[in-house]
């Protein structure tokens, strides 16, 4: 919260700024006319139910994915307008927390966190085992994990070598995408603790997608809340809900109360009569 | 608005006598859509492929596996499949050629279309099956598992990480290859011919020596090398391009071996007949022979 006030006072120029974007699958619009923007120390959660862009709208962030519509600013530069060799050094700032760790199978801990070190080319070999073993030790894992492979890890410490990892080169921006998701509730609680203290330490910009409310309640400054476009009216905006987690929690739309509560609600009777 | 009603008016009534043929005539037109589609993608993706291979060096790293991956541990079975084609050439063609006592002339026919069609041919068939499907099955389980997303997002080209090596090594090592299986071919229709069949050895190689020459070697590892590029730009493509879960895993394997096989062929002809027009045009008044 005290991001997001001194943000108001002094207004600063936010990292990332959203207009406009627009994205399609084939004949499936995924994304309609989003516009955001995250400033300096800021984390912002993005909500909503399975299916409704969350993740697409993640990865176009850093052009993982490259929508039809709109511009992604990260300071100065359209993310978007960047060429490949631009888009790859550019990218070097940000961390990306993948859903399912996404480690390489193929590399072991200690290489799977040094690689985007050595891929930066600036550390020499002494240094970069120093960074790898201090970002271990922050995210409560001991060394004798560095040698094993990715298969031979749980879903939780997977989780966090991926943190890890994303954290190797201190971005400027850190991109969770689900960082809870398929973890037990005690694990969930370490990685929002980890997400939290990684705030703290670094004062970075961070965008979590997430369907977890806790996650919400414990990480997040600024929430964003998306809809699936299947089920809106014609005209009717995607982002139901732009404000704080506790704007959040009064907010008048159903639709956003029932996602915060996690209630079904009408969803059953649909569901009901599309049997019948 | 008004397109769409359009559109639903031009189509025939359900079930209606124009509806079959309407289905017809849309699904042919959206498999060639489809086709033209992927082939544009294909070019794109082998243009971005040359682009990062003569801007930036491979690492090392990703070099030597490939190299090793595709050169050294294909070398056992492109030399077992030369090896028998060589003597499966012979036992097909002995009966012929002896009803016209011309069987020592066996060598020069065996090791022509070694040399020329099935030592490239064959190599580049094992490498297909050996190793461009594993290619598509790799990197599309790293697509399904947001692997190559990783890479791209901390500030790594997919295409320059994972693809140039295995194209560089696949250039690079099918001539190799080639050669390996031509040898072994040879070594192989001579072993069954000489040895088993009991022809002439000095007749055998005296007819070799005359029909086949330095051209025809060329012929066949000049081929080759656009065999080894079209496997591993197609492999890598459809692992690239692969459909999630499992099976989307599998169809991309299948099909990149499918694809690859289909272009080695149709270069093979291609190829063929450009390299025989060369061939006219630098000797016009050898015509060949064989």
């Amino acid at each position: 919260m005290s991001a997001s006030n001194s943000a108001a006072e002094s207004k600063p120029e936010p990292v990332l700024r959203v207009q406009g974007l627009g994205l399609r699958f084939g004949s499936q619009q995924v994304l309609r006319d989003i516009s955001f923007s995250v400033y300096p120390g800021q984390t912002l959660a993005i909500i909503g139910e399975s299916g409704c862009g969350k993740t697409v709208l993640l990865k176009s962030l850093v052009a993982l994915v490259r929508p039809q519509q709109g511009e992604v600013w990260f300071h100065d530069r359209n993310m978007l307008a960047l060429d490949d060799r631009e888009l790859t050094r550019m990218r070097l700032r940000f961390g990306f927390v993948f859903q399912n760790a996404a480690l390489f199978d193929s590399l072991n801990v200690e290489q799977n966190i040094a690689f985007p070190l050595r891929r930066q080319g600036q550390k020499s070999e002494a240094e970069i085992r120093r960074i790898v073993r201090r970002r271990l030790h922050e995210v409560g894992l001991p060394e004798s994990v560095l040698a094993k492979k990715p298969a031979q890890l749980s879903g939780g410490m997977r989780k966090r070598v991926g943190l890890a990892r994303a954290l190797a080169v201190s971005p400027e921006v850190v991109l969770y995408d689900e960082p809870t998701t398929g973890l037990d509730p005690i694990m969930s609680d370490v990685i929002n603790e980890l997400i939290l203290r990684t705030q703290l330490r670094e004062s970075v910009t961070s965008v979590i997608v997430t369907h977890d409310m806790r996650t919400v309640r414990k990480t997040a400054d600024q929430v964003l809340m998306l809809y699936p476009l299947s089920r809106l009216q014609p005209g009717e905006p995607q982002v139901l809900f732009e404000g704080t987690p506790e704007q959040l929690q009064q907010a008048r739309d159903e639709r956003v109360q029932q996602f915060v509560r996690g209630e079904a609600g009408k969803r059953l009777q649909e569901m009901d009569e599309t049997m019948i | 608005m008004s397109h769409a009603s359009a559109t639903q008016d031009a189509r025939p009534r359900r079930g209606g006598p124009g509806d079959a043929l309407y289905r017809l005539v849309a699904d042919l037109g959206q498999a060639v859509l489809g086709w033209i589609m992927a082939l544009g993608d294909l070019t794109l993706f082998t243009g971005r492929t040359f682009s990062w291979m003569f801007s930036r060096l491979p690492l090392r790293e990703t070099l030597v596996p490939s190299f090793y991956q595709i050169g050294v541990l294909s070398l056992p079975v492109v030399a077992l499949t030369g090896t028998f084609i060589g003597m499966v050439l012979a036992v097909q063609s002995y009966a012929q050629f002896r009803l016209l006592n011309l069987e020592t002339r066996l060598g020069a026919v065996i090791n022509m279309s070694l040399v020329r069609e099935l030592g490239p041919v064959l190599a580049a068939t094992m490498l297909a099956g050996r190793v461009g499907s594993a290619m598509a099955a790799e990197l599309g389980t790293m697509r399904v598992t947001e692997q190559i997303d990783a890479l791209a997002s901390m500030g790594t080209n997919p295409i320059h990480y994972l693809v140039v090596p295995r194209f560089l090594a696949c250039i690079f090592l099918i001539p190799t290859l080639t050669i390996m299986a031509d040898f072994m071919g040879v070594v192989g229709g001579a072993f069954y011919s000489i040895g088993i069949l009991g022809i002439d050895s000095h007749h055998y190689w005296l007819h070799s020596q005359e029909f086949v020459g330095g051209y025809d070697l060329f012929t066949g590892v000049f081929k080759s090398i656009f065999f080894g590029a079209a496997i591993a730009l197609i492999s890598c493509y459809r692992g690239f391009h692969c459909d999630p879960g499992a099976e989307g895993v599998g169809r991309a394997a299948t099909q990149a071996f499918v694809y690859s096989f289909v272009s080695i062929l149709a270069l093979d002809l291609f190829l063929g007949i450009l390299l025989d027009s060369i061939y006219l045009l630098i000797w016009p008044r050898l015509p060949r022979l064989v």
